[in-house]
């Protein structure tokens, strides 16, 4: 059957907003449909959080699920903003996605802040799934949970700096490499399970100033200890996501 | 430098062509690929850009699609600059290849695309107009070429854009596939859409454009109608063994004839094409011992014109 279609010019670009949303439901299910992804997001930072809250591998003081928790949350900002996003944009750039999408009614600025809310829809996904794992292996949190929403929104400001500045300058390949690199030496080096106490002295100065361990500290500061404004950490994020969103916003190559 | 203000293109006006091109070079390194070009495209037809690998069509076409920036000339689409952001929903455009995340489904990413505009058409129906109904489900990278192709198509008309540029639409589609773009292309033109598309296919561009442009090192070689470029004159073919003396046929034929070997075999008459053209070069072919095989007299093709204008040499 041939259906009736009017090609007669009618232009006009829908409303930003709905674009946007377009867009952003588009990359959330793209996300969330990719096997890869899925063990980067939610399938490693559960089973680290089981793994590390049973098995006597981390010495710490209280239950171990109140310090691992956190360290996991910070975890999974990490993975979607920063080594999901950056994957996803580098192959997004090499199969001619982005240069499409540029001749689309959807703006530059529209499809970053699709992205952004692409990511953070994932990342509510990821709290929720985490929460709950946690809360069943009997976590108590404290805090107040404001602190926790800048921490994850500046996380993720500052991880997605950091993806797009790869993602806009490396090829697909490279970025993939990067990416996966980075993501294991912060897991490794962030105190995300292991208490950075373990450390040399020297050297926990400069991994404090590391993004996932500003996060990591941060989240645990709040959620571990029911401490107040994690000051220090906010601004350590805080100036990663001005510098890396700065540079990559210069030296990010559409095609 | 363009020395008087009356010597620029015309800016925003409703009556500007489709495209406007003056003057315009693109060079990557030390390589021009366009080299001081102008053509200009008119409202509401289809206009065909035609050139042998590394003319120079992709690269103008994607400065007109404001991916590219010229560097000389000026450029109009639409009577505005290419950088122009309302152009974006006024335009429609489809890439040589790619553009669309693999793993997207056909149907998914079509109504991503419809929902950017605000009266786009029915991506269903569209998708049926293409042949993809069966594959709104299917992942894009587990469509064939062709298929991939007219999805491609089809994101660049959703929007009901006032132009359109393909850049090869048909390239590597099977028989079934171009006749579904072909109808496509005619039904926006009769639309009132402007088309502007590249080929490499001299038989697409003689069906499908009203007007075709070849260009060759950056520059345009030729340019009108397909029945202009290909004249009115007519041509008698035949084929017979290689290196016979055409001297004495030419003494044999009207003034104004002429008569060539080319390739090494085949023969073309060129000229008034009267009846008694035909029994004259047959009765030569006798007298020389000959039979003239595959005897046909026809229009000269773009095929001819284009290999004339850009020579037969590979490249």
């Amino acid at each position: 059957m041939t259906s009736t279609l009017d090609f007669a010019p009618r232009p006009g670009a829908a409303p930003l907003p709905r674009m946007v949303l377009a867009q952003a439901g588009a990359e959330m299910r793209a996300m969330l449909r990719n096997g890869e992804q899925l063990l980067l997001t939610l399938i490693i930072p559960v089973l680290l959080l089981v793994g590390f809250s049973r098995a006597p591998l981390i010495s710490v003081t209280g239950p171990r699920v109140d310090f691992v928790a956190p360290g996991v949350l910070a975890l999974a900002v990490m993975s979607t903003a920063f080594t999901g996003q950056a994957i996803a944009t580098g192959f997004e750039r090499r199969y001619g996605v982005l240069k499409r999408l540029g001749a689309s009614p959807l703006s530059r600025p529209g499809l970053m802040l699709a992205k952004t809310a692409a990511v953070l829809g994932v990342e509510v996904i990821q709290v929720a799934v985490i929460c709950a794992v946690a809360l069943a292996m009997g976590w108590s949190p404290h805090g107040d949970p404001l602190w926790i929403a800048l921490l994850i929104v500046l996380g993720t400001a500052a991880f997605s700096g950091l993806g797009l500045l790869i993602a806009g300058t490396l090829r697909a390949e490279a970025t993939l490499a990067a990416a996966n690199l980075v993501y294991l030496v912060l897991l490794g080096l962030g105190g995300v399970v292991f208490p950075i106490a373990r450390f040399p002295e020297g050297i926990q100065p400069i991994l404090e100033l590391l993004p996932i361990t500003a996060l990591t500290n941060g989240m645990r500061s709040v959620l571990a200890s029911g401490g107040g404004f994690p000051a220090g950490p906010v601004l350590v994020l805080l100036v990663w996501a001005v510098v890396t969103l700065g540079v990559a916003g210069r030296t990010f190559r559409w095609e | 430098m363009p020395d008087a203000a009356n010597t620029r293109l015309a800016e925003g006006a409703d009556g500007a062509p489709a495209v406007e091109v003056r003057d315009l070079v693109k060079r990557y390194g030390r390589t021009t690929a366009v080299d001081g070009l102008t053509l200009s495209c008119a409202r509401g037809r289809v206009t065909a850009i035609l050139g042998p690998n590394g003319a120079g069509k992709t690269s103008t076409i994607e400065i007109c699609e404001g991916f590219r920036q010229a560097d000389g000339g000026e450029v109009r689409v639409l009577g505005l600059a290419p950088s122009d952001r309302s152009l974006k929903a006024r335009v429609g455009v489809m890439l040589q290849a790619g553009g669309v995340p693999p793993a997207m489904r056909a149907g998914e990413w079509l109504r991503l695309m419809a929902r950017f505009h605000a009266h786009p058409l029915d991506p269903a129906a569209l998708l049926d107009r293409l042949g993809l109904a069966e594959h709104a489900r299917t992942p894009y990278r587990r469509l064939s070429g062709g298929q991939q192709q007219r999805l491609s198509l089809a994101g660049a008309i959703v929007g009901r854009p006032e132009l359109v540029f393909l850049d090869e639409p048909t390239a590597g589609l099977d028989p079934q596939a171009r006749y579904a773009c072909w109808d496509v292309v005619t039904g926006l033109r009769e639309a009132g859409v402007s088309v502007v598309l590249t080929t490499h296919y001299m038989d697409e561009a003689e069906k499908i454009a009203d007007q075709v442009i070849i260009i060759d090192h950056g520059r345009v070689v030729a340019a009108g109608t397909p029945a202009t470029l290909t004249g009115a004159e007519r041509q008698l073919r035949f084929r017979a063994r290689p290196g016979l003396n055409l001297d004495e046929l030419l003494s044999a034929l009207p003034q104004g004839s002429a008569a060539k070997e080319s390739p090494a075999g085949h023969y073309i008459i060129e000229g008034q094409v009267a009846p008694g053209l035909l029994a004259t070069v047959t009765a030569w072919c006798a007298s020389e011992g000959v039979t003239a095989e595959d005897l046909s007299i026809e229009r000269r093709t773009l095929e001819d014109v284009f290999l004339e204008l850009t020579g037969r040499e590979l490249r």
